[in-house]
Order: structure tokens, then sequence, then C-alpha cells
């Protein structure tokens, strides 16, 4: 597992990535991949921090923010982009600014065959709702890709997500 | 073991009444549409929206994405503390996600409300029973998910009460409100999802 304190310093910098683009509702159901981000957004007084009890809720929050010109960002493990699937339509067919980023399971050094077919199926059920991937595999990619992702969704009004890869966060211990 | 009956006898809504008019008992429940920012569920919900608003851009009519609305009038009710949203679905776009419903209630909005047009009823398909004509009570998964603002209104003595509810803003509310299964509104909807968003967004927004 990588070092909680790497772990936090970059997550601690997307963070601030999001706030300093105006993102005030994050969505998530708890997930150990996210828990920087998610545990920031609880202590930020500014920010609404929605736990979900599906991911699915978190695409439609994120449409009605819109609606009312807030921004948000949904965090969740590859096994909630499969949740997802049928809400993206209201992204896709609605043309509504969408941004999520993805703790990848099911994938690099995996040692769970749970995770393995909804890892493995993420990229193309979001390629196939319209929604663009970026892979980030370091902590300096990460950053970086974040950084893009927010232009392409809250510039260009695209569908982005970002995946943390196993290679980024470690693979889970049994 | 005898065989359960797929009757209304069993649980919390034993003894509902689907008597009331969608037609009627909606807008006299919910009072002047303008002081709200509106989402409005698919099939009846969005057509008794569309004919009630007659088309406005400040009701988000949905025709997909089912299980979406009320989440789509959290994330408005949070990005516009200032202004008042209602969420207007029906039982069966509800049901897909009544888990909605839990994250709603951690969340209160005091400026959110969600009526429920419960006709027991899919009635875009074909008038096949949803669960709420064989049992289950929406009002009281409400209630349950933590909303501690529910009223059911299935007579046309409840309606002044429910409109009370909606009046008074401190919490989010939830009403329940039951009718006939009788054919909402001829159809008025804007169907385009984008066009919907953009008059929308320049109608609050300025954009």
């Amino acid at each position: 597992m990588v070092a909680d304190e790497s772990h936090a310093a970059w997550q601690d910098q997307i963070f601030e990535l999001l706030r300093q683009h105006n993102v005030t509702q994050f969505a998530y159901v708890p997930d150990a991949g996210h828990k920087t981000l998610i545990n920031r957004s609880l202590a930020d007084a500014d920010v609404h921090s929605v736990a979900l009890t599906t991911e699915e809720e978190g695409v439609a929050l994120l449409a009605g923010a819109d609606l009312g010109g807030a921004r948000g960002v949904l965090l969740m493990q590859s096994s909630g982009v499969g949740n997802c699937i049928n809400m993206l339509s209201l992204i896709k067919s609605g043309g509504f600014p969408f941004l999520t980023l993805v703790s990848m399971r099911g994938d690099f050094g995996e040692a769970n065959a749970w995770q393995y077919p909804m890892g493995q199926a993420t990229v193309p059920v979001l390629e196939a709702m319209g929604v663009t991937c970026l892979r980030a595999d370091t902590p300096a990619e990460a950053i970086a890709t974040v950084s893009a992702a927010l232009t392409m969704v809250f510039r260009a009004g695209r569908a982005v997500a970002v995946l943390f890869t196993q290679k980024l966060l470690g693979a889970k211990r049994f | 073991m005898a065989k359960r009956s797929a009757g209304s006898e069993i649980g919390g809504a034993a003894s509902a009444k689907f008597v009331l008019d969608r037609r009627e008992a909606l807008p006299e429940l919910l009072g002047r549409h303008e002081d709200f920012l509106i989402v409005a569920g698919l099939s009846g919900a969005s057509r008794d929206i569309a004919a009630l608003t007659r088309n406005a851009p400040h009701a988000y009519i949905m025709t997909g994405a089912m299980g979406g609305a009320c989440m789509i009038g959290l994330g408005l009710a949070l990005a516009r503390p200032d202004r008042r949203v209602l969420v207007v679905t029906g039982d069966g776009e509800l049901l897909m996600n009544v888990g909605a419903l839990a994250t709603i209630a951690v969340m209160n909005p005091p400026n959110l409300v969600i009526i429920c047009v419960d006709n027991g009823h899919y009635g875009e398909t074909g008038y096949q029973k949803s669960h709420t004509s064989r049992g289950t009570d929406l009002a009281m998964i409400a209630s349950g998910s933590g909303i501690k603002r529910t009223r059911t209104i299935e007579e046309q003595a409840d309606i002044a009460a429910g409109a009370q509810l909606i009046c008074e803003a401190n919490a989010t509310a939830f009403v329940l409100l039951r009718v006939k299964p009788t054919d909402p509104p001829i159809d008025q909807r804007v169907l385009d999802p984008t066009r919907g968003r953009l008059r929308f967004r320049a109608a609050l927004l300025g954009e």
C-alpha cells in the first residue's frame, strides 16, 4: 500500500484544485481510494458533502447542480460506474457537464476476483455513454489530469472521468 | 402455507384511497408554480407540470433517466438556497430509486419539497399496477428514510394541510398525493433535454 502521507498529499492538492475551480458539491459512496477527498469535503463548510446510497444518485445530483449554476464532482469506485449506466443518459442527452473521479479496482494487481468484471468494463461502459476517460498512474499525472479534466468539463461542457489506477492507489491487501 | 394474495390488504397502504383527480388536486396542492424551480419526473408527472406551467422554462421536464428526479432536485436545491425547489414525480419513477429519499433526508435542505403523484400504476406503459397499489407506502418510506415532514393526501379535505406543509420552509418536505389512475393532461412537454437545460439556465442564470 502507498504510504498514507504521500497518498494524502496528492489528494489534498486535488481537493484544492477542485475548490479553486468552484466545485461545491462533492458526491460519493464511501470509498478508501477517495478517503482524503471525502474527508476534506466533510471538513469544508463551504461545500456540500453528499453521501449517496448508490452512485447513480450522484449523476442526477450533478445535473441538478448545473441547472442551478453550481459545479460538482462524483467520487466513485469502478464498481459504481456500473450503477450509473442509464442515468448517464441524462448527462449525454441533456448536454450536462460531468466530472467524475474513479478509483480503479479489478485492474493492476487486484486480488479480489469479484472486482474484475466491472473493473475491466469501466472504460467501455463510460465511453459507450459518452464519457471521455483519462487515466492517471502517478501522483503527478493525477494532478495534471484532474486539471485538464476541469477545463474540459467546465469550459467545454464535456463529460469526463479521471481514472485513478491501482498503480497510483496501490492494490488492496487481503 | 397459504399463498398470499397480491391484493392491497397487506402492508402500510392497506386502506389507501386512490380517488382524487390529479388535474384538480395537484394545482390546488402546490399553489403558485411560479414560486418554485421545478423538476418533473417522467410520464404523468411531467405532463401535469408541462400543462400547469404552460411549458415555462422554470420547470425541467424529464422523459427519461428514470429514478433521477429527486436527486436533480437535491442538486438544484443545494445550488440555489435562495430559491424554493419543487420535485413532482410519480410512484413508478420514485420506486426506481427510493434510496434517494435517504440521501435527501441526510442533507435536509429547507428549500426542497417533493410531491409524489401516486396513482398506483405505471400509466405510461399501459396502467400496470405499481407496488403502491399492492401495499407499498411511499410516505412511510420517506418518513422511515428520515424525512421528518411528510404527509399523505388522499381526500379533498386533506389538501389544505398539504398546501400548508409545502408553504413552510424549515426542512425538506415530502407529500404523497394519491390520485385515481386516470390520464394526465394532454402532452405539451418540451421533449428535447438539451433545450430544456438551456432554457432553464437562461431563465434562472441569465445566460
